[in-house]
Order: structure tokens, then sequence, then C-alpha cells
């Protein structure tokens, strides 16, 4: 079952592009954060759409593992990517960007993760599925592509041109 | 996502693939290491016992720094001022650290196989940090996580180990993870000090004239004279070692190429390697000891992981 046709995705990541723009105009103080692996994907589109709108250099974009602060490393050890931050999040806001935002325990992780590297002044949340009534954490997105309003036995996976071969998001039987 | 061993105690047991894990995950330490904070939750509900039977500096502290970077708790063991001093056997020693719940063992013992023993007896995850003259897996792999990261390549890459091969545990682990990686490695030094069977054992080069060794390799992985493991004279006197095979700058001067020169310490300064040569540019003796601290982290995250299933 298809969540997000081949169709719609450019036209979400666009929306959400001027959404962030909206709220943090020039992105002035601002910095952009892709969490690996997968969110990074859509940060790459995002980030791709803000330089459309402003000036390239004016997008401070970096990506955060969260392998090593997971809460279940007990139960599942996860290959950890590269960590890129190439500039000081101290007393920014920083956007943090992922793919789908489900129990909400990745985000808790990469809030640990980036107070490593300074004190943002801000963090906000960016996601492209928000499946709220799978949420067991409080965590709540600031920016969503699109929300899931019932608890679904599904899985959302979201598939890319990169990895996949195909932009959208589709339910499966977990 | 995981080793395919329970315990680190050689790189012999280690698949090509393991081998591959810790290095890029090493890499992904590294970076954690250069960060503000350089310490992650990652080991927070672990006890670890660093048990050192044997004198060491840099793999103790290098091994207790990779476990706090990682949040673990650490007790620290070592010999001369414990019980085993008293004669309690090392299976006694170890169950009775182990009966107040601790995880994971790293440990240097003098006697081959010691944690090849102790493996087959607790149900802890163990790390070799040493066994007499055959493993030191973790010098290895920051060996080859330094050769990797100046030359961008382990296949293919050429290495000639130099010294005292008999009485090296380093020795023997750089030469399973360099065959198993497909390096091609040569051996060097004074024939007394290289067993006849290593050739044809382990499928390495033998080469007895230093300045051949050195003009034929990409890299020198340079070992100490293991003074304290010979008891009997296996070369005339320090000073002959120093003129048939230290490294020296007009050694490497005479070579028409750039070498880097690796030496796992403690360097006897004049006998293997001359001062100017371990300060020199060529040296990447300190970056060794700076990735070791990553190279642990990894392989004390991914034993972890598989010691304790949900």
């Amino acid at each position: 079952m298809t969540l997000i046709s081949e169709q719609q995705l450019p036209s979400i990541v666009k929306r959400l592009a001027h959404q962030i723009l909206e709220t943090y105009p020039g992105l002035n103080n601002a910095v952009i954060v892709g969490l690996q692996p997968r969110g990074v994907y859509l940060s790459d589109r995002i980030v791709a759409a803000l330089q459309q709108e402003i000036a390239a250099d004016k997008v401070h974009y970096g990506k955060l593992d969260i392998t090593f602060y997971r809460d279940d490393i007990r139960r599942d050890l996860h290959l950890a990517k590269a960590t890129y931050l190439p500039f000081s999040i101290e007393g920014k806001t920083v956007i943090l960007i992922d793919d789908v935002l489900f129990t909400g325990r990745t985000i808790r992780a990469a809030l640990d993760a980036l107070l490593s590297f300074g004190r943002p002044a801000k963090v906000s949340l960016c996601v492209l599925v928000d499946r709220k009534p799978s949420r067991e954490l409080p965590i709540q997105p600031d920016f969503t592509g699109k929300e899931m309003a019932d608890a679904s036995p599904y899985k959302v996976k979201v598939r890319w041109k990169e990895n996949d071969g195909v932009d959208d998001v589709i339910l499966l039987v977990d | 996502m995981a080793l395919t061993t329970k315990h680190l105690l050689g790189i012999k047991d280690l698949q090509t693939e393991d081998i591959q894990l810790i290095l890029s995950t090493a890499t992904q330490f590294k970076e954690v290491l250069q960060r503000p904070v350089k310490k992650v939750p990652t080991l927070r509900d672990v006890t670890i016992v660093n048990l050192f039977y044997e004198n060491s500096t840099r793999t103790r502290i290098s091994f207790e720094l990779a476990e706090k970077r990682l949040s673990a708790d650490v007790v620290n063991f070592t010999v001369s001022n414990s019980s085993a001093a008293k004669g309690e056997t090392l299976l006694d020693t170890v169950n009775n650290i182990l009966s107040m719940k601790v995880d994971m063992v790293v440990m240097r013992h003098s006697a081959s196989g010691a944690p090849h023993y102790l493996a087959k007896h607790i149900d802890a995850a163990i790390i070799n940090a040493g066994d007499g003259i055959n493993e030191h897996p973790t010098q290895a792999l920051l060996d080859a996580f330094s050769m990797q990261e100046k030359t961008g390549k382990l296949a293919g890459l050429k290495v000639a180990i130099i010294g005292d091969i008999m009485h090296s545990r380093v020795a023997l682990s750089n030469i399973y993870l360099l065959k198993k990686m497909g390096a091609e490695v040569m051996v060097s030094g004074p024939p007394t000090l290289i067993p006849t069977y290593l050739q044809k054992a382990m499928d390495v080069q033998v080469e007895y004239n230093i300045d051949k060794a050195l003009a034929w390799c990409d890299v020198a992985n340079v070992l100490r004279i293991q003074l304290e493991r010979q008891n009997q004279p296996l070369f005339s006197s320090l000073r002959e070692y120093n003129l048939a095979y230290g490294i020296t700058m007009n050694r490497l001067n005479k070579l028409n190429k750039e070498i880097l020169i690796m030496h796992p310490g403690p360097i006897n300064r004049g006998v293997e390697m001359d001062s100017d040569v371990a300060n020199s540019p060529h040296s990447i003796i300190l970056d060794q000891v700076e990735n070791g601290v990553a190279v642990r982290m990894a392989c004390l995250y991914l034993l972890t992981g598989r010691s304790n299933p949900a």
C-alpha cells in the first residue's frame, strides 16, 4: 500500500523546505542536521530545496549518527555511519531531520548525541512521516510531511532512488 | 551486525568481515574522540576488569581510556599488588572477580594461551591484550587501522616487519591480519630472531638484509628487541644489532622513496630504531597510539553487543 507516491514526494519535500524557511527566515543562526542512516536521504533533498530559495552558503548542513547513544544496543548491534558536523552548534537553532518518527527513541538518542557537540539554543524536528499513535516518549515534530492518525500494524518503508530505485513511502506487513 | 566470535583471543580466529567491521567502527569512534565531549554512553551498563599479569603502559592506559570513553565501569588488576602473589590460580582469581558481576575481561599474561584457557572456563567475553609470544590482536588492528588511514589501503600494501620476530606477539598478530586483508608481508632481522618455519607456515617472505627489506616495503613495522624473553644470547651486542639491523636516518635517506615507519612501543632508542627516525615525519608511532583508543573502543563495543543477548 502506498502512503506517499512518487508524484507526491517532491512537493512534500518542497513544502517542508518552505515551512522551515518561513519559521527561520534565511536560516539565520540555524543549521540543518540529518540523522544517519536513512534521515540523510530526506535531508539531502530538503537542503537541495533550501538552496533553490537562499544562497547555498547560508545553508549549514551536517550529518549525525546516533548508534553509540541508542538504548537498545543489547538487543541489536547497529553499524555506525559517519558523523560530520563541520560547524559549531553552540547557541544555534538545530533543525534535526529524519525520515520516520515512530517511538521517539531515535530522537531521544539524537538529542543526547547533539549535546556532545555543544549547547544549541533550540532544537527543532522535521520528519517525512509521523506515526503519532506509536510514540513511547514525549517527543513531537515541528515540521511533518504526513501524519498517520491510526496505530498501524504495518511497517512504514521510505524508499529513496539512491538506495531503493524509487522515491515513495509504502506500508509493508511486518 | 556482529562479530563472528564471542571473544577476541587472536586475529587467527577472525574472519575478514570481522576485521573490516572493527576497522570501520573504529573510524566512527575516532570521530567521537575529536568531539568537545569525547564520551558516549554506549557501555554504561557494562563492567570491565583489566587483568594485567604482565607490565604495560600503552596498552593498559589505552584500554582503560577506551572503556571510560564508552562509559563502562572499570576495575584494574595488576599482579604485583594482588592475591596472585599469594599463590591464587588464574582461574580462581578470575572466578572471584566475575562473581562480583563483571561482564568483560581484558587480559595480558606472560603465558601464551592463557586467555584461550580462560575462555574455556568462563562466560564473560575476553579480550586478549597480549599473551606471551602468541598474539596481541588489538595492536595488529590498530597497526592496520593506521596503515589504512595513511595509505588508503591494506590489500596489496607491502609491509616489512623488522626485528625480533621470534619473541613478538605483535609480529604474529600483524602477519595473520595483513595476510587476511591481502597485504604482502616480509619479515626481516637476524636469522636467530626469525623462526625457520615462518616462511612456510605463514606464507611470508624472509629477508635477512635490512636494506633490501626497506627498499621493498611501503611500510616498515619495527619491533622491540625483547631482552626479557631471551634467555640465551641471540646476537652479540645491542651496538652490533643497531649497526646491522637498526633503522637509521642514513638507511632511510638511501631509499629513493618515502616509507612509513611504525613501532608498537616501547622503543629501545638507539637499538632497533634511532631517535631521529622515531621523531621524523616518516614515523607514525604517535598516530598508532592515538588510533589505539578508537580501535579498542570498537572491539569493546562490538563484543559487548554480542556477549549479552537479550
